[in-house]
């Protein structure tokens, strides 16, 4: 959920692909018509499909297209028009503003003053103790969504709480996050953050139940779905939300789902979320800005307008991969909010594909030229 | 055009056309451009090797290293003529010509047996023996009338693979 401390792009470890969809299926294949024939000195030179789809990467693809953030058209240049978007600047900036800071100051002032008096008066009634400090969760993820103006839907069934079972959804920011907080107070698995954010994960996110990892840590996979599995065991602890994107996108599209959290044995309750970019474009581009420019950026627009899905529960059928499930439930969470899906997995943000495509590459050429030798 | 601006005068955009003989369009020169300044993350005016590689359709290509060699450090200009080959405008002898520079590492104009087994090596990779590899070169330029110490020149090239029917081409999205 937020961009990795350096560029550096190092070549993904070889068990985050083993049971990958088929690449072969999605990728754009130029001329694929089987060559027949002997083989010529004309086939082995022609290299042209191959430099072709190399030149149609650099021209446009369709990882690129997925963290793009799409800045609508400026329309203040027209004589009427411009001192209507001038009023509407002042508005914004001199009175929705203000009044925003405001009621997220006094949001925080009640919180705080209610939070930790209950942390810490109440440490021996801990049944107590965790239904105020989700009530206040929820209330200060209220205060936050009512600052910038945020006019949410929630359709379909509120989540319960029951054990055995996980929520996901799509990511585009992580005021995903406190959208769908403010409703039902979720643990999280979250990438632990630097500054005022990892200060705010590591105090008052603790009290929901919250699980750390390291994307760039190959090992902490293991130790992860560990963490994940003893809490959906666990029948007090609150319910778990997922974005198994694992980055965010720019909510058009959605990048493949990782299956951790569909191999841990539960029901999967999935979640669809669409902001309108009417009102403002809500994807958090962490290349391009702070998540604190983010919330400014937020609390200086008209509004944030969005819709929030609870989808029918799905659980593993029969006969499914963990694989087949996530992109089951992908087709899901796409389909009702209008998302294009891509086959690329979102860590490509931050390391290389795997050397296993361009084998398969590779051994087609490789393949159809032995197979032509063989021709008279 | 020194460092990259997100805007383009209509100077520049007539400057960069001239340079790729008219093979793109304004509207699609205007495309690249912001094509261009998507890749060139750090605005250094050129794309360096990396950021080509963050795009992973780019990067499982297997002619990728090669033609990173030809791509590395051109601006914007030169960015396009590189692509004008793969624009419908261009002609067969320009495709051809490309294709020959990309067999011609060294750039003296000559391709070796040696040129054409490593392109055929990045092609194929571990699915076939080097030897067979050899094996099958030396036999298909047997049979084409040349043999492994043949030094192969454009138009050679422009012989073996001049056909009406050569795609190689790409469309550039216009909004």
């Amino acid at each position: 959920m937020a961009n990795a401390p350096d560029n550096k792009l190092t070549s993904s470890s070889s068990e985050l692909d083993l049971d990958r969809p088929n690449l072969e299926d999605y990728l754009p294949s130029g001329s694929m018509q089987e060559p027949r024939g002997k083989l010529r000195l004309r086939d082995l030179l022609d290299i042209s499909p191959t430099l072709t789809e190399a030149a149609g990467a650099i021209v446009d693809d369709s990882f690129t297209r997925c963290f793009k953030s799409n800045p609508p058209e400026p329309w203040n240049w027209n004589v009427y028009l411009f001192p209507l978007w001038c009023l509407g600047v002042v508005i914004r900036y001199g009175i929705l503003f203000p009044t925003r800071v405001l009621v997220l100051t006094l949001g925080w002032i009640i919180f705080l003053s209610s939070f930790i008096p209950v942390h810490f008066l109440l440490k021996g009634n801990d049944k107590l103790r965790k239904k105020l400090e989700r009530c206040l969760v929820e209330l200060i993820c209220s205060f936050f969504v009512a600052s910038w103006t945020g006019v949410v839907k929630y359709h379909g069934p509120r989540p319960s709480r029951r054990p055995k079972q996980v929520f996901v959804a799509n990511h585009t920011s992580m005021i995903d996050f406190i959208v769908l907080e403010q409703m039902t107070a979720f643990a999280v698995i979250m990438q632990k953050h630097p500054g005022w954010v990892g200060l705010l994960q590591s105090t008052i996110l603790e009290s929901v139940g919250c699980i750390w990892f390291n994307r760039t840590e190959a090992k902490d996979r293991e130790i992860v779905a560990r963490k994940l599995r003893d809490h959906v065991q666990g029948a007090d602890n609150n319910p778990l939300l997922i974005f198994p994107e694992g980055t965010c996108v720019n909510n058009h599209y959605t990048v493949m789902f990782k299956k951790g959290a569909f191999e841990l044995g539960c029901t999967v309750c999935p979640i669809a979320i669409k902001y309108n970019k009417i009102f403002v474009d809500a994807f958090w581009n962490s290349k391009k800005q702070s998540f604190t420019m983010h919330l400014l950026q937020l609390m200086t627009s008209w509004a944030v307008v969005c819709d929030v899905w609870y989808l029918e529960p799905q659980t593993l059928k029969p006969g499914e991969t963990p694989i087949e499930f996530a992109e089951r439930v992908r087709d899901i969470i796409s389909l009702r909010a209008g998302l294009k899906k891509v086959p690329w997995d979102g860590y490509l943000k931050y390391s290389r594909p795997s050397p296993k495509h361009r084998e398969q590459k590779q051994q087609i050429f490789a393949d159809s030229v032995l197979r032509r030798l063989e021709e008279k | 055009m020194g460092t990259t601006s997100s805007t383009l005068t209509q100077y520049d955009i007539e400057e960069v056309q001239e340079h790729c003989n008219h093979t793109f369009s304004q509207q699609e020169i205007a495309s690249l451009y912001q094509r261009f300044c998507q890749l060139d993350r750090n605005g250094g005016g050129f794309i360096a090797a990396d950021e080509f590689l963050s795009v992973p359709e780019f990067a499982v290509n297997p002619l990728s290293q090669r033609l990173l060699r030809m791509l590395d450090g051109l601006n914007f200009k030169e960015f396009v003529a590189f692509l004008s080959t793969f624009s419908s405008r261009a002609t067969l002898q320009q495709k051809i010509e490309f294709i020959f520079k990309v067999y011609d590492s060294s750039g003296n104009g000559k391709v070796t047996f040696d040129d054409m087994l490593n392109v055929l090596r990045d092609l194929t990779g571990q699915f076939i023996s080097e030897q067979q590899r050899e094996e099958v070169l030396t036999q298909v330029l047997e049979e084409a009338g040349y043999n492994k110490k043949s030094l192969l020149v454009l138009s050679d090239f422009v012989k073996i693979l001049g056909n009406p029917d050569l795609k190689m081409e790409v469309e550039v999205p216009v909004d």
